[in-house]
């Protein structure tokens, strides 16, 4: 047995499938979540069920790629049972889609579910009477809580065709027939959530409100994550674990190939994170010492902004300035995403309409939206100069942003339509929710990180020793040193840069680079060229053409915008 | 009042019944799916400067449109 879960965006299909299956989903309060499809599976009565989480989705007549995604899943399992999940808040829309299902004669079961959040808000629902017209089991669930489920999953055998007649254009008029049957409204006054909703969306106090929000995250980001690094991992990093290493590398002689590729070069006697180079100094150092802390920081602020249902109104707005850049104020969530990694901030741009959207997007991100890794970093590495340094290299990024997205709005062909964004009500984030969500953006960041990290340090050693970065950076100099005034060796960082941004940032360290070098050289290894991981994404979701296009754009631009610092900033 | 009047011209607050969507069928059936359609008494929640998006209310779906989109939903207030 096979079943879909389909329903709109936003009504806890990931949640449900989180549930049934143990599995690990991202859920979030905004429509558009999951872009991509996960498959899971239970036993119920001996049976293996294999269970499809589909992007949600509004109609069967799509309007974006994630729909289209939706769609095709749908008629690629014709044998599959459909469960349909609705929300008991917003029943009558939610049935627009079961109308669609229903005319596609398929086994369906009907899931209720936020119930409880309905019943809070004084809508109560005739179950029964609703099972009666549609002729399928509808099962109410708290897909959050879990309650309900067992049922539900009990009752999956009892799927059939609903009986129920519906045709295109009477759609709405079944809909009223039915909700006048199954639903009562309570009527009840304004909530203090609901006014804080509408506030957040008025052009005053809703910049305010995003002004403060903005703010108050990354002052929590940087609170937490130099807190963490200065209270746990400096300390760990310094007087327990440089100690182990330091005994390996008596063991091992203090020096040699294999030496300074496990333990690193020493400098004066010891070992310097920094600096040495060692896979199991800098090599752990860099992602569980450096980039860790603040990846940890920015995914819980992010998470606790997702589940309490302000991401969609800050794109309401931010889409007056998006707009100018082709795009529109839903577009922000990628750039969000791509604060923390580029890869997942990529693939979200399947919530964007066109492919003119989803390019600009795509090249913004991979341009001008630095990843936590490579902000960690730069963080360590610029801001011993003070916070002047960091503010250049980020300010620089925003600069590029803008004026790349004016310039691509004109340049690629196509249409950039509209925002069109449901908004969903603010929610009280779960405890436990946010906590998985943490740790499932903190186990993938880890399996995503580690070996790159480790590879990266390994072929910088490699390309060290051979020769290469020698070789590389008096090919490129006449780019790295005349047009960006860069020391030669930095070119063996842009090369690593392909690989892992934050060490490549690392390598920057022992180079002894004035902060104007090292600024630009920041803002270069953002620009230049996407590392690995977001460079098979975005041929993925670009194609490989596009891909080369934007590839393009980042080269050219990082190399201009290399070369206006290198003219406007002063010496020093 | 008798003369339909464009999501725009509506203020913050008011509500109107949907009388006529003057857009293309691509648009017609976006906002149909979230439940926006002929006869449909929606409200304006907000709007943004510089002809930003307009939030609006259809039953207990919020959702924000563009500037354009909500000039071409006429509705008799």
């Amino acid at each position: 047995m096979k079943i879909l879960l389909m329903g709109n965006p936003n009504v806890g299909k990931s949640a449900l499938f989180n549930r049934l299956t143990g599995a690990d989903v991202i859920i979030s309060n905004y429509p558009g979540t999951t872009v991509e499809f996960s498959r899971g599976s239970i036993k119920t009565g001996g049976e293996c069920v294999e269970i499809i989480d589909v992007p949600g989705t509004y109609t069967l007549e799509p309007t974006c790629r994630a729909e289209e995604i939706a769609v095709r899943i749908l008629e690629n399992e014709p044998d599959a049972i459909i469960v349909n999940v609705l929300t008991s808040i917003n029943l009558e829309r939610s049935l627009f889609l079961t109308m669609q299902l229903i005319e596609k004669k398929r086994p369906m079961l009907v899931v209720l579910n936020m119930w409880d959040e309905a019943a809070h808000a004084g809508i109560s629902i005739d179950r029964e009477m609703l099972e009666k017209m549609l002729g399928c089991p509808c099962m109410p669930t708290c897909a959050i809580s879990g309650q309900g489920i067992k049922n539900m999953v009990e009752k999956l055998g009892d799927a059939r065709i609903p009986e129920f007649f519906s045709t295109p254009a009477g759609r709405w008029d079944d809909i009223g027939r039915i909700i006048d049957r199954v639903q009562t409204v309570r009527h009840r006054h304004h909530t203090f959530r609901e006014r804080l909703a509408d506030a957040s969306v008025y052009p005053f106090p809703g910049l305010v409100v995003a002004a403060i929000i903005l703010l108050a995250s990354l002052a929590a980001i940087r609170w937490i994550g130099e807190g963490l690094i200065n209270a746990v991992l400096e300390p760990f990093f310094e007087n327990c674990w440089k100690p182990v290493a330091m005994h390996l590398s008596t063991a091992m002689g203090g020096q040699g190939f294999v030496h300074d590729l496990i333990v690193g070069k020493l400098i004066d006697g010891q070992i310097d994170y920094g600096q040495s180079f060692g896979l199991l100094t800098t090599g752990l150092f860099v992602p569980f010492g450096a980039v860790l802390p603040y990846v940890f920081a920015f995914y819980t602020v992010l998470s606790i902004l997702e589940d309490i249902g302000y991401l969609p109104r800050l794109a309401v707005i931010s889409d007056v300035v998006m707009h100018r850049l082709g795009l529109h104020g839903l577009a922000i969530m990628p750039m969000l995403l791509g604060f923390g990694c580029n890869v997942p901030g990529i693939l979200s741009t399947r919530i964007l309409e066109t492919r003119k959207e989803r390019f600009i997007a795509a090249t913004l991100t991979a341009i001008a939206v630095p990843c936590m890794s490579l902000q960690a970093m730069v963080a360590g590495l610029a801001g011993r100069h003070g916070v002047h340094g960091l503010l250049l290299v980020f300010g620089t990024l925003a600069v590029v942003w803008v004026v790349l997205g004016l310039v691509l709005r004109r340049l690629v062909k196509g249409e950039s339509p509209e925002i069109f964004v449901e908004i969903p009500p603010y929610r009280l984030p779960d405890l436990w929710c946010l906590i998985k969500k943490i740790a499932i953006r903190i186990k993938w960041f880890l399996k995503e990180a580690i070996p790159f990290v480790l590879l990266g340090v390994f072929i910088a050693d490699l390309l060290y020793m051979l020769g290469v970065i020698e070789l590389t950076g008096r090919i490129l100099s006449p780019v790295t040193t005349r047009i960006m005034g860069l020391p030669a060796d930095a070119a063996g960082a842009i090369v690593v840069g392909f690989l892992r941004k934050d060490v490549a940032v690392g390598m920057l360290a022992p180079l002894d680079l004035t902060l104007k070098q090292l600024v630009i050289a920041s803002v270069v290894l953002s620009m230049f060229f996407p590392c690995i991981a977001t460079f098979s994404v975005m041929v993925k979701e670009l194609g490989m053409k596009d891909m080369a296009k934007s590839a393009a754009i980042m080269v050219v631009s990082s190399i201009v915008v290399a070369g206006i610092l290198n003219l406007l900033l002063p010496t020093g | 009042m008798s003369v339909p009047v464009s999501m725009i011209e509506l203020k913050a607050g008011e509500n109107g019944t949907v009388a006529t969507i003057k857009g293309g069928a691509g648009m017609v059936r976006k906002l149909d799916s979230l439940g926006i359609h002929e006869g449909k008494t929606i409200t304006k929640i907000s709007a943004q400067w510089m002809h930003g998006p307009v939030v609006i209310r259809a039953g207990a779906t919020e959702v924000a449109i563009g500037y354009g989109m909500a000039s071409k939903i006429m509705v008799l207030s």
